[in-house]
């Protein structure tokens, strides 16, 4: 059985100015996958993820997620799709002067119907659900790093998006947070079926999590390789993709 | 054979021989300059040479220095597309020199800052075309988000305005009142020196009240303020940006005027004018202090002329700069911070800017409001 894709990327060509990033992009993300954006540094990962949320234009090419074209969409069609995805940020990007409760009640508030009570239980539910129970009234600056991208991850969650984004989610943990980090992943993406795309380096982390992947070039600017990440490091196909997924061994 | 640099214990020796450049080391070499000999042995690279061999003529100590002489002679055998040889030297520095070749990856999109003239003038004109459109655009926004809150439909939190009330108003009622207070007693006695030549020291009240009611109070309100609200503006949205919030906004689909720019500025709007009546108040009895305690002028004489001397024309014109400063802080400082690039070090910037850019167009406002009034007869 084929299955349906989320989100298409059609010859897309990714640049600032004249510097060119990526060029002729094209891979699809499919309906619950764990897809992974990987590749060594200065490859375009976070810049892609960029694209893909809307905050950057690409140079070419086209973007469909849920079928529409984010790169020609007016902004009603853009704030649409918006609604329907979450972002995690490395640094969690919390409002600071916001309680965590307030943080994720916020696009309730603005994209919901729900009444204030409501809103507020949802936003316990949302904390409760990453592990962050009672923690509504601290506020960012009284919580610690793992905590913060747990709650950054609950406020993504909040209007049950269909994509969850997730920007080097591994950053900045000790290896016990990181791997809850990604335990919480998994589940979420089998409890509630969101499709998920992770753009990270990090291998323990990508192999935990990642059921599909690119993998991105920086000497090429290209996609070098695609697939469920254990295979590729099974077969690889090439030496750079070999190298990134050992660490650098050569065969 | 000729030696170019000999010190008590080392030798770099070049010699040509045939179509063969050989660099021979002897001895200690650390801590070498090596600029004198690499010009030396870049003269010594003649039409005939095509190959540079490195010989180990009893190397003892070597450093940094060597190895820095050797790849920059490599570089340039590169560049001529000349062989080379370092298979004498010791492994270990022939194992660094293959390390500082190993990447050979230069960055493609680094291009030279040097412009001619044209393209510097054609670079700067196309930057300013951009930077008005941004400003056309922000004010654009900025108006429609006004007009988003007058129909109820705009997305900013009551608690956001009431905060930025709060602290542009009530909390700089203390350094708004202390330096109004010193302006009129600056003001007093900068005048009564004059007018006391003349016998008119009386006119101190008269000067000190137009002075402060018509421009003097609400500039410095507005200097003030540009200091310590419009830099936290741009302090505080410059820091989002670098912690990806103002990112986190826009995916959320929340406008970032709607929800940073409006409550900041329609809180300076109301705050300023307050501002203002408190600083012609403060700045009046200012004036007083000097009038009375040390000119020793009668006190009730004072306040009648200074009462004499309150026109409501003046009072009101003061009112209105101070409602026009709030608006220019407010867009400055927010529009400074909304700009501010993704490093710690913009923030110090942007904020640096919003101060630098309110100041500038607050005196530029107030000469355009001087002639209008000039030219109403107001």
């Amino acid at each position: 059985m084929t299955k349906e894709a989320i989100i298409r990327v059609n010859d897309l060509t990714i640049g600032y100015g004249d510097y060119v990033l990526l060029h002729d992009a094209n891979f699809q993300v499919n309906k619950g996958d764990i897809f992974i954006i990987m590749g060594g540094s200065g490859c375009g990962k976070s810049s892609m993820l960029r694209v893909l949320t809307g905050l950057l234009p690409p140079k070419k090419g086209n973007v469909i997620i849920n079928g529409t074209d984010i790169t020609q969409a007016s902004p009603a069609e853009l704030q649409k799709i918006r609604e329907q995805s979450g972002i995690l940020y490395q640094s969690g990007a919390l409002f600071s002067s916001m309680t965590l409760a307030e943080n994720i009640m916020l696009p309730l508030q603005q994209y919901s119907d729900y009444s204030p009570s409501t809103i507020k239980e949802l936003a316990h539910l949302k904390l409760a659900l990453v592990g962050l129970n009672g923690f509504d009234d601290f506020y960012p600056s009284e919580i610690s790093g793992g905590m913060k991208k747990r709650a950054g991850l609950a406020r993504a969650l909040a209007l049950d998006p269909d994509i969850v984004y997730f920007d080097e989610p591994s950053a900045g943990l000790d290896p016990i947070s990181s791997r809850n980090l990604d335990d919480l992943i998994i589940e979420l993406n089998r409890s509630l079926g969101t499709t998920i795309v992770v753009v990270t380096h990090e291998l323990a982390s990508l192999f935990a999590i990642g059921t599909n992947s690119i993998f991105l070039d920086a000497n090429t600017k290209t996609i070098l390789a695609q697939g469920n990440p254990k295979e590729l490091l099974k077969n690889p196909p090439n030496k750079e993709v070999y190298q990134f997924l050992t660490r650098g061994e050569t065969k | 054979m000729k030696t170019i640099d000999t010190l008590t214990n080392m030798s770099i020796q070049i010699t040509t021989e045939k179509d063969t450049l050989h660099i021979s080391v002897n001895g200690d070499i650390v801590n070498f300059d090596t600029q004198t000999t690499l010009k030396k042995i870049q003269k010594s690279i003649t039409k005939q040479i095509k190959k540079i061999i490195f010989i180990n003529n009893n190397l003892q100590k070597w450093d940094s220095s060597l190895l820095l002489l050797a790849f920059e002679t490599i570089c340039l055998a590169k560049d001529k597309k000349i062989s080379y040889s370092i298979d004498s030297m010791p492994k270990n520095l022939q194992e660094l020199i293959t390390l500082a070749f190993a990447v050979n990856r230069k960055p493609s999109h680094k291009t030279s800052d040097q412009k001619d003239f044209l393209e510097e003038v054609g670079f700067k004109t196309l930057s300013i075309t951009s930077k008005i459109k941004t400003v056309c655009k922000y004010i654009g926004e900025i108006l429609s988000s006004i007009g988003r809150w007058l129909t109820a439909n705009s997305v900013m939190r009551k608690i956001d305005f009431l905060s930025a009330l709060d602290d542009c108003g009530p909390k700089a009622i203390g350094i708004v009142s202390l330096i109004s207070f010193l302006v009129g007693l600056i003001l007093a006695f900068v005048g009564a020196v004059q007018l006391q030549m003349f016998g008119a020291q009386i006119y101190v009240a008269s000067l000190v009240t137009i002075g402060m009611c018509r421009i003097m109070g609400a500039i410095m309100v507005g200097i003030i303020i540009a200091g310590r609200t419009g830099s936290a503006y741009a302090a505080t949205i410059g820091t989002m940006q670098v912690n990806e919030e103002l990112d986190a906004l826009q995916t959320m689909g929340l406008s970032r005027i709607d929800f940073l720019v409006l409550p900041r500025l329609l809180s300076l709007l109301i705050a300023m004018p307050i501002l203002t009546i408190l600083a012609d108040f403060m700045g009046m009895i200012g004036g007083a202090f000097v009038g009375v305690f040390m000119m020793n002028l009668p006190y009730q004489e004072y306040w009648k002329y200074a009462l004499d001397a309150f026109s409501l024309k003046n009072f009101l014109v003061g009112i209105f700069h101070g409602f026009c400063f709030g608006f220019i802080i407010a867009l400055c400082g927010c529009y400074c911070g909304l700009t501010c690039g993704r490093n710690a070090d913009s923030v110090g910037v942007a904020t640096t800017r919003s101060v630098v850019n309110a100041i500038v167009w607050m005196i530029v406002v107030t000469g355009i409001i001087t002639v209008i009034c000039q030219e109403l007869g107001i």
